[in-house]
């Protein structure tokens, strides 16, 4: 028996021993999330387009859109139907100048303005199983919106600059006619609408930082600083609305708000901060509508 | 009557250790099949296996560990939650187990606060 394959018949007996000895073990696991919303009566999403404002260095309400739909798309079980963005602003804006009067919210829906419903409404069966079983992904039809008043969404949009600006608009969430409509149109998906303000923020104060510091000997250490610092950024304030399509009722709504702060110095684009901050909503706005799975490790013994 | 009382007493003390421990040794192939097959992806089976486990040996704290992650997997929260409690109080000083109980804590916590919004 040469060296060689003693060491090997060695190597192999300590494997043996080490995998008998081994008394746990380390698997991965997706912990599933259930959906907040049933949303097994559709199969088929529009988000049909945001009021946005705050800023115009970002245009909210395509890039939200967007975003939204590739996530949807890669993320849930439903169909994303590939429309024309609704420039809601504008059509909010014209709504309340040709009838104030029909903009009162009817019964059972949220008030303009209300804070955000915690309650989900229940989701009636589907009612022609033929029209959504084979229903194209693409609108047969450019929806009614289109030929409304969709020239100028920067005029609109750049009145909007805080959330008082933005309560003008947000009667027409409470059109059920409105999105009745725009249901029929596209074969009654979920709609997926709403608001977003992504405004630019200021602010400064005493900041707390850790400064390395070293010694006459040359021994580093960590010391904490107060210091005074002038800091921007941006606030993003979304509500998602979800509205039936086949009756143009609001079944859920949420309202989150994430804002990032930067060094003064430091020249973050616009579109980047929107996106970043976007990240952090993502995952909650897709909870809402699918099951989310968390991976992670757990250790099983023996 | 004595004299029966002290055979009984003897056969018990004799018997009982060999009766726990094919208890234990009946768990504990339950729960090695449960873990392979979790290794493969075999969710289901695995947790049935780790349930036959915890029947056979409700003291056996490694079976109720891998149960409460098999249900954990599968989502059911709850059950995962109780598996998890009889785990660490039968072996509370397991760092294993506070370790998967401390992750599951998080995720659990993350669900509940969704739900309640």
């Amino acid at each position: 028996m040469t060296a060689r394959s003693a060491a090997t018949i060695a190597s192999l007996l300590l494997l043996t021993t080490v995998s008998a000895c081994t008394n746990f073990f380390e698997v991965p696991i997706e912990t599933p999330i259930s959906a907040k919303m049933d949303v097994s009566a559709f199969r088929r999403v529009l988000v049909a387009g945001f009021i946005s404002g705050g800023t115009e260095d970002v245009d909210a309400n395509l890039e939200t859109v967007r975003l939204l739909r590739s996530q949807l798309r890669s993320k849930s079980g439903l169909r994303v139907i590939e429309a024309e963005v609704l420039p809601l602003a504008e059509m909010a804006a014209d709504k309340a100048k040709t009838a104030p009067a029909a903009a009162a919210p009817p019964a059972g829906t949220p008030a303009a303005g209300a804070p955000p419903t915690t309650t989900i409404a229940p989701v009636p069966p589907l009612p022609a199983p033929a029209a959504s079983g084979s229903a194209p992904t693409q609108a047969p039809a450019q929806p009614q919106a289109q030929s409304g008043p969709v020239a100028a969404p920067a005029t609109a949009e750049a009145k909007i600059r805080t959330e008082k600006d933005l309560e003008k608009y947000q009667s027409i969430f409470a059109d059920v006619a409105f999105w009745k409509k725009i249901g029929e149109e596209y074969e009654n998906p979920l709609i997926v609408t709403g608001t977003v303000l992504f405004t630019p923020h200021q602010t400064s104060g005493f900041v707390t930082r850790n400064i390395e510091q070293y010694d006459q000997l040359g021994r580093r250490s960590v010391v904490p600083q107060r210091t005074y610092m002038e800091r921007k950024g941006f606030i993003l304030t979304p509500k998602f609305i979800f509205i039936d399509g086949r009756t143009g009722a609001t079944l859920h709504s949420e309202t989150m708000h994430e804002e990032i702060l930067y060094n003064s110095q430091q020249n973050t684009p616009a579109l980047s901060s929107y996106f970043e901050l976007m990240d952090k909503v993502i995952p909650t706005f897709l909870g809402t509508l699918s099951t989310q799975k968390i991976r992670g490790t757990r250790v099983l013994l023996r | 009557m004595q004299f029966r009382a002290v055979v009984v007493m003897v056969a018990l003390t004799a018997f009982a250790p060999s009766v726990y421990a094919d208890a234990r040794a009946s768990s504990k192939s339950q729960v090695e099949f449960g873990i392979k097959v979790a290794q493969n992806g075999l969710w289901k089976e695995a947790t049935y296996r780790w349930q036959k486990a915890v029947e056979l040996d409700p003291t056996y704290a490694a079976a109720w560990n891998n149960l409460a992650i098999g249900y954990e997997h599968e989502g059911k929260f709850e059950e995962a939650q109780k598996a998890y409690d009889k785990a660490v109080a039968l072996d509370p000083k397991n760092l294993l187990i506070r370790q998967n109980y401390d992750l599951f804590k998080e995720i659990n916590d993350r669900a509940k606060r969704r739900n309640d919004r």
